[in-house]
């Protein structure tokens, strides 16, 4: 029986070679020089974003709220991305008034289904980004993508017995595995353990049903933990398990959600020895505490893989210090030259006074000091 | 700075704080306003070009070479000013936007982005108008300042001007090569060869593009083709040039020296990009023709500062120069330009330190202090 996967992957091969002959020709030596110093794409963008081969894009085809906190967006990506695993996520990044802001959601789409990448953004109390796309998320958007990351995925080698558990917005790579094994027809044992508030804040739960009913291998259970009422009672717990998985010693186990499921299943299934069997994806919403003070942390220099502790100096004194020999020119904030990119942490800028803790965010290192932990790229 | 209007360590303290604030108030103020105006500026370009290029293929028709030289004309002149020059300031950094990062924007010219950067970002901003280390001051070619040594090879410097006028964009991707620090030994050939690598590696895709594919790419229509490329690459350098040079050498700008500038608090720096600066006046569509240089003083205090903004900062910092007693260049490209054509024609011969002040005294400092009070006042009435 061909399987949605096998179509898949059929029609993909198909379709790839009209796009590859395309390519050939825009990015020919000849319309490279004719189009040089900005390159074709600076010129095809202005005609339709999505043609642009050197970042990977998307252009929203779809946009659905399921929860009033959350929105489902389904994207069409320029790029093949079907590369990725079940489980991984990619950076998306959208233009929040003229500046881009890129945060890295898991895809929870079937692995077979790459032409449309389905993303659940969930809002953070002071997201930037998720209530941007909560509110204004629509078909026609575009936006920027990445190609799949993460350690967390489905293994090559689909194990026989899995054990899926969802805690919240979570649910959104270990649905990407339930769809993806779906699609492949997998016929071993699949318990799926999904947690969430409350019904209004659940997601995907018509389709957790449908698939349930498809698929008899698949059974589905629902946990509600401020007020019960679902087929497991309150947070994940060890009853719980033995009551809807108790073969887990033998089957894989695929967990992502707040801290506190991770904990609780982390500590079980050592107490039971099958620590291996086990593995965790943590989705810890970002924490906006910003010291100010003394000189704390320390500077990590990932380009150059070293670190020092900061001394409260600006970045490009402390790199010096460090023996590094990052660009510099003016050295008071007016020229750039020194410009980089700050990887993680906050900064402090010396002009303003302004401290800034976005992520991957481009700094003059000349004016700008550590505010506790850093990483940045030289 | 004594010819020149005096302020106090408290009042330079002050002024730079003022400033200070307009820029982070603007800083702070950026947003979707200043990437769609960039975008919508490099829309245009592109179409220009594009444009240009198509009506250059039916350049057997005048009309059609005509249109077409002056839209790829405009096209080269948006690219390499309101675009390329304030891009690689890093004013569109702050947007995340990798077509819009100073580090990876590249211009179509023959100058480098990594040594323009260099060049003009970091040597000509810092150093500004101080003779010695500002080479902008001449370019090593041209004699731009009463403060520079005569010698005969200068009475050729309206000949070089027109020369570095025509081939400007040439004549910026050489400014790096320090050319006359190489020919006093300071510096040698050798220590320049990848930069020398990296210029070629630019004029050979300018050349390539402009004189051969497109040209031979228009069949029957390549001289045609390869006459308007020339032609709109002149135009760009001939307008570049006349823009550029109104920004620091028209009458009434100052000029300093190492001594005077050293330990420089921020609100001497800010002072000497002010004194150092002058102003065009004109429509809109010519601030924007001219990459907001036409704005050069807001643009030397703040060079990281979306350039679409100067004019509306404009505003501001007349007001708190007109506070301070200190002056502010202004004035029509005719009146700025010519009193530049007359300086260059002026530093030709020796001393040439104001035609009529000359006249009536000799000493140096004295001759100083009249020419740039009766040229100060030239300024004030202007603007």
């Amino acid at each position: 029986m061909q399987t949605v996967a096998d179509t898949s992957r059929f029609r993909r091969a198909r379709r790839s070679t009209s796009r590859q002959l395309g390519n050939r020709i825009l990015r020919s030596s000849l319309v490279e020089a004719l189009a040089a110093p900005h390159g074709v794409d600076r010129y095809l963008e202005l005609v339709r974003p999505l043609w642009n081969a050197s970042e990977v894009r998307g252009e929203v085809v779809r946009a659905e709220r399921q929860t009033a906190r959350s929105v489902t967006i389904e994207v069409r990506p320029n790029e093949d991305l079907s590369g990725f695993r079940a489980g991984q996520f990619v950076n998306l990044s959208v233009e929040v008034d003229g500046k881009r802001h890129a945060r890295p959601y898991s895809i929870s789409s079937s692995e077979h289904r790459p032409e449309r990448v389905e993303l659940t953004i969930s809002t953070h109390p002071d997201g930037l980004v998720s209530h941007y796309l909560r509110d204004r998320a629509q078909p026609g958007m575009i936006v920027g993508l990445s190609t799949g990351d993460g350690e967390f995925h489905l293994p090559a080698a689909r194990p026989e017995r899995i054990v899926l558990i969802a805690g919240g917005s979570g649910i959104t790579p270990v649905i990407s595995m339930l769809r993806t094994l779906c699609d492949e027809g997998h016929e071993g044992e699949i318990a799926f353990l999904r947690y969430a508030a409350s019904p209004e804040l659940a997601l995907y739960d018509d389709e957790l049903a449908a698939l349930a009913e498809r698929h008899p291998n698949l059974v589905v259970h629902r946990a509600y933990t401020r007020f019960g009422g679902g087929d497991l009672d309150g947070h994940l717990s060890r009853a719980q398990l033995d009551a809807v998985a108790p073969e887990r010693a033998g089957a894989e186990t695929f967990v992502c959600g707040p801290p506190s499921l991770l904990e609780a299943a982390q500590t079980i299934w050592a107490e039971d020895r099958i620590e291996t069997r086990l593995h965790v994806e943590s989705f810890v919403p970002p924490t906006l505490e910003i010291q100010t003070g003394t000189a704390e942390g320390r500077i990590r220099f990932e380009g150059s893989d070293l670190e020092v502790a900061n001394d409260g100096r600006s970045l490009l004194e402390q790199a010096e210090e460090a023996g590094l020999q990052p660009e510099s020119g003016c050295r008071m904030g007016i020229c750039h030259t020194c410009s980089c990119r700050k990887r993680a942490g906050s900064v402090r800028n010396l002009l303003t006074g302004e401290v800034s803790d976005t992520e991957d965010e481009q700094i003059q290192i000349c004016v700008s000091a550590p505010v506790g932990d850093v990483a940045i790229e030289i | 700075m004594t010819d020149y209007p005096t302020l106090t360590p408290e009042q330079l303290d002050s002024f730079g704080r003022e400033l200070d604030a307009i820029r982070d108030r603007h800083l702070a103020d950026r947003g979707k306003r200043d990437t769609e105006y960039i975008r919508k500026v490099i829309r245009a370009q592109r179409g220009l070009e594009v444009a240009g290029r198509g009506m250059l293929m039916l350049g057997f028709l005048p009309p059609a070479w005509l249109g077409g030289t002056a839209a790829l004309s405009l096209s080269k002149i948006l690219d390499n000013m309101e675009i390329g020059h304030n891009v690689m300031h890093g004013q569109y950094d702050w947007t995340g936007d990798p077509a819009l990062s100073s580090k990876e924007f590249e211009w179509d010219t023959a100058c480098p982005s990594d040594q323009w950067r260099h060049s003009h970002n970091y040597m000509h901003h810092t150093h500004t108008n101080i003779v010695g280390k500002d080479r902008d001051i001449g370019y090593g070619i041209l004699r731009m300042s009463e403060d520079e040594e005569w010698r005969p090879y200068y009475l050729g410097n309206p000949v070089y001007a027109a020369l570095l006028a025509t081939f400007f964009q040439y004549g910026v991707a050489m400014h790096d090569l320090e050319v006359e620090r190489i020919q006093t030994g300071e510096t040698s050939l050798a220590e320049k060869r990848d930069m020398i690598k990296s210029i070629w590696h630019k004029v050979r895709g300018q050349w390539l593009k402009d004189y051969a594919l497109f040209p031979v790419l228009s069949g029957p229509s390549a001289p045609f083709v390869l006459a308007g490329n020339a032609t709109a690459n002149l135009a760009r350098n001939l307008w570049s040039f006349t823009i550029i040079f109104c920004g620091h050498f028209p009458d009434g700008t100052h000029e300093f020296s190492e001594e005077e500038t050293e330990d420089e608090t921020r609100g001497e720096w800010y002072y000497r990009q002010l004194l150092g600066s002058a102003n065009l006046t004109g429509g809109k569509l010519f601030h924007v023709l001219s990459g907001n240089l036409s704005h050069q003083i807001e643009h030397h205090l703040f060079p990281d500062i979306p350039a679409h903004r100067y004019a509306e900062i404009s505003v501001e910092v007349r007001e708190v120069c007109e506070r301070y007693g200190l002056p502010y260049n202004s004035g029509p490209l005719s009146k700025q330009f010519g009193s530049v054509v007359r300086k260059i024609f002026r530093l030709a011969l020796p001393g040439g330190g104001g035609g009529e002040a000359e006249e009536r005294s000799g000493d140096p400092v004295a001759k100083r202090d009249v020419v740039v009070r009766a040229k100060e006042d030239d300024a004030l009435l202007v603007a």
